[in-house]
């Protein structure tokens, strides 16, 4: 094998490699450790991009781990949606890394940085896994990490929330294993590829435990995902939680939403007798109560970071009204909405971070306080934020969600879904711009800053540089949108995908 | 008659009722037990996935006609391990809740029976 076939293994060895050295470089040299860190970012970056050229050809690749063929060992698969969440979370990664380091928010505790790459060895493992078993490991990897992460800079607040949240993943994990275990009983493999070929042969008898293990998976998924009622955990882990470590957290609910791109069509696809499709009828409702609830959380939150955690569950909603059709056009749409809402919920906990900064004391509680230093480009970065996390133009949320609009337009229950995505765009706004006028444009009276008077800008670059990333995704909309509708349309072909795992080389 | 079909299920089913229930109750000592009944549970769950055989051995060879499955055992011993940690780290996050706000309640409430003790 060539070293370019090897590539696909990068993703998951650079962080692995990079977390023990930065642990044990950390006390002695901390800037060689956040060195070796952010190094160890940019190198992933660079990865993805390349793995996601060579995807890009729509060839699915497989990498055999240890030589040995699938189903027999673990394969690594890549094709198009793989590459993109790879890029996605390299990019986003690189982002709240920098504004980790810049705004030292890394300094808080010893281990943010081997946290944070055990983070990205999970995110990039649960991206890149053809495995089931596999992807429950990868999950825990990501999932031990973040409750490392989300727990750093530590407070009573944080800790509470903390052990919420590590029951709840704890039951979630358990209940994964529970459709494991039907799943390999029922099929006897736990290679999606191999699985997704099995499960048209289960005999008549086995056709109920075969929809109970789909439904169980979906529900596992949709609780990574925090859809409605499964997402009570998320607006209070994420809105205590250090923004930065917030901001990277963006991607962990889409993890859910790649889930459930990657088994459904592969497992639970046409072929697949009682469970064709089981979770679909599921999905709508579910999707349509996220986003309502969702963005009435954004009108009702009294602090920015809470209305960013309330803004994550809305965009996953309106995410899975798209996916929960199951079709090429609707799927397309999703995937370009997945990039752009990861991005923009990124970009509004950033920004929720730099005005909890500047306004000490006040926080980001969505009240009148002081004037504070950089209060006008503060407050246009929060504009544009908040604008692409509502989908007005110009934009990729509003690409993204017209693409959404348009894909679901004669599907059964699209005046549902429009009514929903239209009046929960209508109510995030206005919540957004009460918020902003109350933060940026009333003052309490008193005209000192509390915050030490900074001149260095720095903590604006990173949602800056998110802000940036939405222009260019809108900019490129047109091959970005092509992109994403090749990618679904892979996503769609589990034929395809199964000959390429099952027989490599 | 009890075959032990009956008996591995009856084991699961009352395990995982058990861990269930105590998962639901507001005390954190509670929930960790509740927690780790349900990790037994879904352990036995998984290792009877590759179907109850006994005395077999779970490799194979030309000379072995039937085997036990090896690769769900090789799962349960990842999933033993994961939810050793797990549990652990746990254990740890709740004492030091516990600690810094003085209440031993998921949700971070004054415990009300704690309060009648002192009383």
């Amino acid at each position: 094998m060539s070293i370019a076939a090897h590539l696909v293994i990068a993703p998951i060895a650079i962080p692995a490699l990079a977390a023990p050295v930065a642990l044990l470089v950390m006390r002695r040299k901390r800037r060689l450790g956040v060195a070796v860190s952010l190094t160890a970012c940019v190198a992933m970056l660079v990865t993805a991009l390349a793995l996601l050229a060579q995807a890009g050809g729509g060839a699915v690749r497989s990498y055999a781990m240890g030589g040995w063929p699938a189903p027999f060992g673990i394969v690594l698969v890549i094709d198009r949606l793989s590459g993109i969440m790879l890029l996605l979370a390299a990019t986003l990664s690189l982002i709240t890394m920098v504004h980790a380091v810049v705004t030292r928010t890394d300094r808080k505790g010893w281990h943010f940085h081997p946290l944070f790459q055990f983070q990205l060895l999970g995110l990039n493992g649960a991206f890149l896994t053809g495995d089931l078993f596999n992807l429950f490991v990868f999950f825990e990897v990501l999932l031990i990490a973040s409750y490392g992460l989300m727990l750093h800079g530590q407070g009573p607040a944080r800790l509470k929330a903390g052990v919420q949240y590590v029951i709840v993943n704890i039951v979630g994990s358990s209940l994964f294993l529970v459709a494991l275990g039907l799943l390999y009983a029922l099929t006897g493999t736990l290679n999606m590829a191999d699985m997704g070929a099995r499960v048209a042969a289960i005999p008549a008898g086995d056709q109920g435990l075969l929809r109970i293990a789909a439904l169980l998976l979906t529900s596992v998924f949709a609780l990574k995902a925090a859809l409605v009622p499964l997402h009570l955990w998320l607006p209070r882990t994420y809105a205590v939680t250090t923004p930065a470590v917030a901001a990277l957290f963006a991607l962990m609910t889409k993890v859910g939403v790649y889930a459930l791109l990657r088994v459904v069509p592969q497992v639970f696809g046409a072929d697949a007798g009682a469970a064709a499709w089981a979770p679909a009828p599921w999905l709508l409702p579910a999707a349509l109560l996220s986003t309502a609830l969702g963005f009435a959380g954004v009108f009702v939150a009294r602090r920015l970071s809470e209305q960013a955690a309330y803004a994550v569950i809305g965009s996953t909603g309106t995410l899975m009204i798209a996916i929960a059709a199951w079709r090429p056009e609707t799927l397309g749409a999703a995937i370009y909405y997945m990039i752009h809402s990861t991005l923009a919920g990124a970009a509004l906990f950033l920004v929720a971070d730099v005005v909890a900064r500047r306004r000490a004391g006040h926080g980001d509680a969505t009240a009148p306080g002081p004037a504070f230093a950089g209060r006008q480009a503060t407050a246009l970065l929060f504009m544009a934020a908040a604008i692409a996390v509502a989908g007005l133009p110009p934009l990729s949320g509003f690409i993204g969600k017209l693409l959404v609009l348009r894909s679901v337009a004669g599907l059964t229950g699209w005046g549902w879904s429009w009514a929903v995505i239209l009046g929960a765009t209508l109510l995030g706004v206005i919540g957004f711009a009460r918020a902003g006028s109350a933060i940026f444009w009333k003052d309490d009276g008193e005209s000192v800053a509390h915050g030490h008077a900074r001149t260095a800008n720095a903590d604006l670059a990173a949602p800056l540089a998110a802000i940036l990333l939405l222009v260019a995704l809108a900019a490129g909309a047109g091959p970005a949108t092509r992109f994403a509708g090749q990618a679904a349309a892979q996503l769609l072909d589990p034929a395809a995908n199964a000959a390429a795992v099952m027989e490599p080389r | 008659m009890i075959t032990l079909e009956l008996l591995v299920a009856s084991a699961i089913g009352v395990l995982a009722a058990g861990g269930i229930y105590l998962v639901l109750r507001g005390r954190t000592f509670q929930v960790v037990l509740g927690l780790t009944l349900f990790s037994y549970a879904v352990n036995l769950f998984l290792f009877a996935s590759g179907r109850l055989k006994i005395d077999r051995p779970p490799i194979w060879s030309k000379t072995v006609a039937d085997y036990a499955d090896p690769l769900p055992q090789a799962l349960v011993l990842t999933a033993i391990v994961i939810t050793f940690g797990m549990t652990a780290l746990a254990v740890i996050l709740m004492l030091r809740a516990f600690l810094e706000s003085g209440s031993d309640q998921v949700d971070g409430e004054a415990c009300p029976a704690s309060q009648e003790d002192e009383a």
